[in-house]
């Protein structure tokens, strides 16, 4: 039976060896490589549930009056755009599964690529001959934020108002070119003509998806190309791939992570309610409410721009550029710069242009685990005080304080956090121990006038250096004498 | 039928023995395709009851899928549509999971890479585009010509991105209010002083113009007149303690729609308007100066009069360019 | 006994990032509050005086309470103490209804930003006491709310423009710098139509609101402590904070834990 189509195919394409290559094709086996899969899978669930929101969603700020079964919102006046997603969220059967499906799948879509991404700077794994595909994946998460911001904006719900408003801002921030730049985008002046509309509807669906699929193809074409990388092990070189063959074993493993993926989407979906779109209510620009908050990959954003200090440049009476440009777009692009020059800036540290296929562990290379630290706690910093309020809502601990002392950790935080975890990393290299295993100490005895000696100390940096044994000589060979 | 019984039980018998003993299978068999290549060690780990296991699995999500279609038609409640979806997909990736690790079987197979890089390669490919440059005396100069038009074909590309959206120049400076334009309500009625009570606040619209333009809405408040702490200079339209203020923050946009008003000074906070997003807080005794938070510009003020019938009218522009700040705002502020 | 050993060591890493995760959410986390106060206290949610209540026989004991529970800020004659507390003459039976009813009076100290308890030292009766004595001062009566005379539509459009700013627009609650401000869900229409008119603390007075918008927002209020979900689980309505926690503490947690079971060949 299974030779007819394999004959069909083949006879017209001559695809047979190209398929055998590719069921016996190896992938590598460990857990955190499938990280990247968690996030294809999850483009695929939001692929799926976004052509049928497209169907049912309006593109257009043409105000009416909403006139259908949501009691608290009948006759308010909004536009057709918000209309169209209360309607298909709450009178389309099966509109607010797949609505809620599609916004719990953009959230973990990017958590899976944050994670990959982790997993890869950590390893190692964007040095030689990876750095392209590393640069394709850094895009993609860029891409996938502003995608997924967008995705929020189109539903012109009061949050969504709200989070427009402040792109427009920062667009408008920007030094010498912001103005026109932020007019362009929006056709006019916030909130803009009503071609805007059309615009972020077409760059949603069609430019940026499009965009995403084409850079997902060829971060898997390279990725075939030259195969996972993997962890040293028993029979693994820099020369070698071992591990499961995609036929039969992987491929029923990663069809299974996609079912699993899936399945955990459209359980959320139907069960956990996220972005009440009803309960929020349409946008006007004087509207606003307290505690509003981005999706959580742009937490990072909204932490910056409260912890940023007044400063608006002024020359003579020129203002050079406005505050949310700093922290709004400045510091994305910082922090995307840095991971941008990554590989680079890790070739000068560690030298060589080798090509790298064995992976690192993290204490392998403490200088650029302890770097990456640093990195990531400058990012997670802002990232925290994204909560200030609810903190002082819940907890009473004063707003002005808390934003005092974000502005003092964003700038000192990092120093700290390279410090503490190049010292962890190091510590971890030398003794190549787990961390919460094994111990560190010293023997003290108690002398005839109450103070108390050394004896003996494990700071578990020695082994291979015979300091431990000499330590543990030095005990057994004291505590007699001591008597 | 007895054959296929004794096939049957030496197929487990085998599958047994073989999976107590980790084999390495021998390498491949001349003459018999589909064998697989080296280096692969092979194990079958089949069993009755892992078979079973993804029957059940796949029973379970043709079940459920089935549910779900069930309910699409008869009850479309979103808590019972995602329960049997979602349920259908996960136990289908159990199916396959099960399925993959303990069905079919498990390899561990090693590939040699492909070696990357090859410099007499590479030379070729340099030497064939020089190659295509052989015979060409200006080579330079076309060269240089081809990336100048090259450049200039990009840049009339980019060009007409400018039709998006109408140029700066006074777009951002002008909002609807004129002096002797009336400040309405939501709903269109004339504001009063009488409206506006100390402590209290209210949100008011040029009378006859769009309300979603960021110009367009003031937050208007009422302090004893006492209270300000301007110079006599700077309090003009702040008749009767009431002043307006731009409801947009200059910072990042959003409705300044907190007016803290203590009840009772000496143990409270200060008057101020303040905006939600980033927590730019702003002082009304001071004519809107910012007190804390991220805003490099304070709240503009729209100067006030009042009419005949004790209507709110506007009395100027506002004192500040509105809106978020831009490279420039200052310096337009100033030339108009 | 090494079979459970792998799987603890297959399950480490998941189980840090969780670790990292419930450290980041506590910081964020709707989690029980330590100020009592901003979760939702059983306060009484009638007036501690109806209009017929016979007011005489309770001023001896509200004078004696007065002295004892409120003059060391508001004075002995109820006309305030310079710096501590303001006069109390002229607030009338509404405003001691409200702080006496939900247990914001009396506070620990003078400073202290006055917030709903479910109950304190007093008893209802001696809270009673107090606010016939108070009223002897003069002032509004305790008003009338009839929240199902409200139009929830108009509530909800009076709620978006007026109070969302500070108590959210589902009325969980925020801050205004200097000031936690309190969420509305465990609030009586009677709350609401007494605030409105105080601006306790350091909220706006809204006195110009006719009785049916006062209906109307109290409307809201009730609707919107137990929203309609039609998405499922509401966590906590305030969007994408527990939205976040969602994505990684379940749904990350969830998928983490799938792929350190199917990442690695498991058999041998």
């Amino acid at each position: 039976m299974i030779g007819d189509p394999v004959r069909f195919v083949d006879e017209r394409l001559n695809t047979a060896s190209l398929v055998r290559k590719a069921l016996r094709y190896v992938f590598p086996d460990h857990w955190s490589f499938m990280l990247g899969e968690i996030a294809l899978y999850a483009f695929l669930v939001l692929v799926g549930t976004g052509i049928f929101l497209a169907f049912n969603y309006v593109p257009s700020d043409a105000e009416t009056v909403y006139r259908g079964t949501y009691e608290p919102l009948r006759g308010t006046p909004m536009s057709e755009a918000y209309k169209s997603v209360v309607d298909l969220s709450l009178d389309v059967p099966a509109g607010l599964l797949i609505r809620q499906t599609h916004h719990w799948a953009a959230n973990v879509f990017i958590a899976a690529i944050v994670l990959h991404l982790v997993r890869i700077l950590f390893t190692g794994a964007f040095r030689k001959p990876r750095e392209i595909n590393y640069w394709i994946g850094l895009t993609m998460l860029a891409v996938a934020i502003l995608e997924g911001f967008l995705g929020y904006s189109l539903i012109d719900d009061l949050l969504s108002g709200m989070g427009l408003a402040i792109a427009y801002s920062v667009a408008l921030a920007t030094p010498v070119i912001g103005a026109d730049v932020a007019l362009l985008i929006w056709g006019g002046e916030y909130p803009g003509a009503t071609v805007f509309w059309d615009r972020i509807f077409t760059v949603h669906i069609l430019i940026l998806p499009l965009l995403l699929a084409g850079l997902i193809s060829l971060h898997m074409l390279i990725l075939t190309k030259q195969h996972h990388t993997q962890f040293p092990g028993p029979k693994r070189t820099e020369r070698n791939v071992v591990g499961t063959p995609l036929w039969p074993g992987y491929a029923l493993r990663s069809l299974g992570l996609l079912f699993a993926t899936a399945g955990v989407l459209f359980l959320l979906g139907g069960l956990v309610q996220i972005n009440p779109v009803w309960l929020w209510g349409p946008y006007e620009p004087y509207l606003s409410t307290n505690a509003a908050q981005p999706d959580w990959y742009l937490g990072w954003l909204i932490g910056g721009l409260r912890i940023m200090p007044p400063l608006e440049p002024v020359i003579g009476d020129y203002t050079l550029v406005g505050n949310a440009f700093f922290m709004g777009a400045l510091f994305p692009l910082v922090a995307f710069g840095v991971l941008y020059l990554w590989p680079l800036i890790d070739r000068r540290w560690s030298g060589a242009g080798e090509r790298h296929e064995l992976l690192d562990r993290p204490r392998d290379n403490p200088r650029r685990s302890a770097a990456l630290v640093a990195f990531l706690t400058w990012v997670a910093i802002p990232f925290v005080a994204g909560a200030t309020d609810r903190v002082f809502y819940r907890l009473g601990v004063p707003y002005d304080l808390q934003i005092w002392a974000f502005r003092v950790l964003f700038v000192v935080g990092p120093f700290l956090a390279w410090l503490v975890a190049r010292r962890i990393f190091e510590d971890l290299h030398d003794r190549d121990a787990h961390p919460l295993r094994g111990w560190t100490g010293r023997v003290v005895q108690r002398n005839a006038r109450g103070g108390f000696e050394t004896l003996g100390a494990y700071d578990g940096r020695t082994r291979g250096e015979g300091g431990a044994e000499r330590d543990e000589a030095t005990v057994a060979a004291d505590v007699p004498a001591e008597r | 039928m007895s054959g296929r019984l004794r096939d049957f039980l030496l197929a487990r018998v085998a599958t047994r023995v073989l999976r107590r003993l980790p084999d390495v299978e021998p390498a491949e068999r001349p003459g018999e395709p589909g064998v697989p290549p080296p280096n692969i060690e092979r194990e079958l780990p089949s069993s009755a009851g892992a078979e079973r296991a993804v029957l059940a699995a796949l029973a379970l999500a043709t079940l459920a899928a089935a549910a779900f279609i069930v309910l699409y038609v008869a009850f479309p409640d979103t808590q019972l549509l995602g329960l049997s979806l979602g349920l259908s997909l996960v136990a289908f990736a159990v199916a396959l999971v099960v399925a993959g690790k303990r069905v079919v079987p498990q390899e561990t197979a090693v590939e040699e890479r492909e070696d990357f890089g090859d410099a007499q390669r590479q030379e070729e490919v340099r030497a064939i585009v020089r190659r295509g440059g052989d015979g060409i005396s200006r080579r330079r100069m076309l060269i240089g010509a081809a990336g100048a038009a090259g450049a200039t074909i990009g840049a009339a590309a980019l060009v007409p991105a400018a039709s998006l959206g109408p140029r700066v120049g006074d777009r951002l400076r002008q909002s609807p209010w004129r002096p002797g334009r009336r400040v309405v309500d939501a709903d269109g009625t004339p504001l009063t002083v009488g409206d506006i009570e100390i402590g209290g606040f209210r949100t008011g619209f040029p009378e006859g113009a769009k309300r979603d333009e960021l110009g367009s809405p003031v937050i208007v408040v009422r302090l004893e007149e006492d209270e300000i702490e301007l110079p006599e200079a700077q309090r003009a339209g702040m008749p009767s303690g009431v002043i307006a203020f731009s409801k947009i923050c200059p910072h990042a946009g959003c409705a300044v729609s907190i007016y803290r008003h203590p009840l009772y000074e000496p143990t409270e906070p200060r008057p101020a308007l303040v905006c939600p997003c980033h927590f730019s807080t702003f002082d009304v005794r001071r004519g809107g100066e910012l007190l804390f938070g991220p805003a490099g510009r304070p709240l503009p003020r729209l100067p006030l009069s009042i009419g005949s019938e004790g209507e709110l009218i506007a009395d100027g522009e506002y004192t500040e360019n509105y809106g978020p700040s831009w490279s420039g705002v200052r310096q337009e502020r100033g030339e108009t | 006994m090494s079979r459970a050993r792998g799987i603890l060591r297959r399950l480490r890493a998941p189980v840090a990032v969780v670790c990292g995760g419930v450290a980041l959410a506590s910081v964020a986390a709707p989690a029980p509050s330590p100020v009592p106060a901003l979760s939702q206290a059983a306060n009484e949610r009638t007036a501690l005086l109806a209009p017929t209540s016979d007011r005489a026989a309770l001023l001896p004991e509200g004078r004696r309470l007065f002295v004892d529970a409120c003059s060391s800020c508001h004075g002995e004659d109820a006309r305030g103490i310079a710096g501590r507390a303001p006069s109390l003459r002229g607030v009338g039976e509404l405003a001691a209804d409200f702080y006496l009813r939900t247990n914001r009076m009396p506070l620990d100290a003078p400073d202290d930003q006055p917030t709903r308890h479910p109950s304190n030292a007093l008893s209802t009766q001696q809270k009673r006491a107090i606010v016939a004595y108070i009223g002897t001062f003069g002032g509004p009566p305790i008003p009338e709310v009839h929240p199902e005379r409200g139009s929830l539509p108009a509530g909800r459009r009076l709620f978006a423009e007026r109070c969302a700013g500070c108590h959210q627009i589902v009325a969980r609650g925020g801050q205004a710098p200097g000031a936690q401000i309190p969420d509305l869900e465990g609030v009586a229409p009677l709350d609401v139509a007494e605030a409105v008119d105080i601006g306790p603390y350091v909220m706006s007075r809204f006195r110009s609101l006719s009785d049916h918008e006062v209906d109307s927002i109290a409307r809201y209020v009730a609707y919107a402590k137990d929203p309609e979900d039609h998405g499922g689980w509401g966590i906590g309505h305030i969007g994408p904070i527990p939205e976040g926690m969602v994505t990684w503490l379940l749904a990350a947690f969830a998928l983490l834990l799938t792929i350190r079971i199917i990442g690695e060949r498991t058999t041998r």
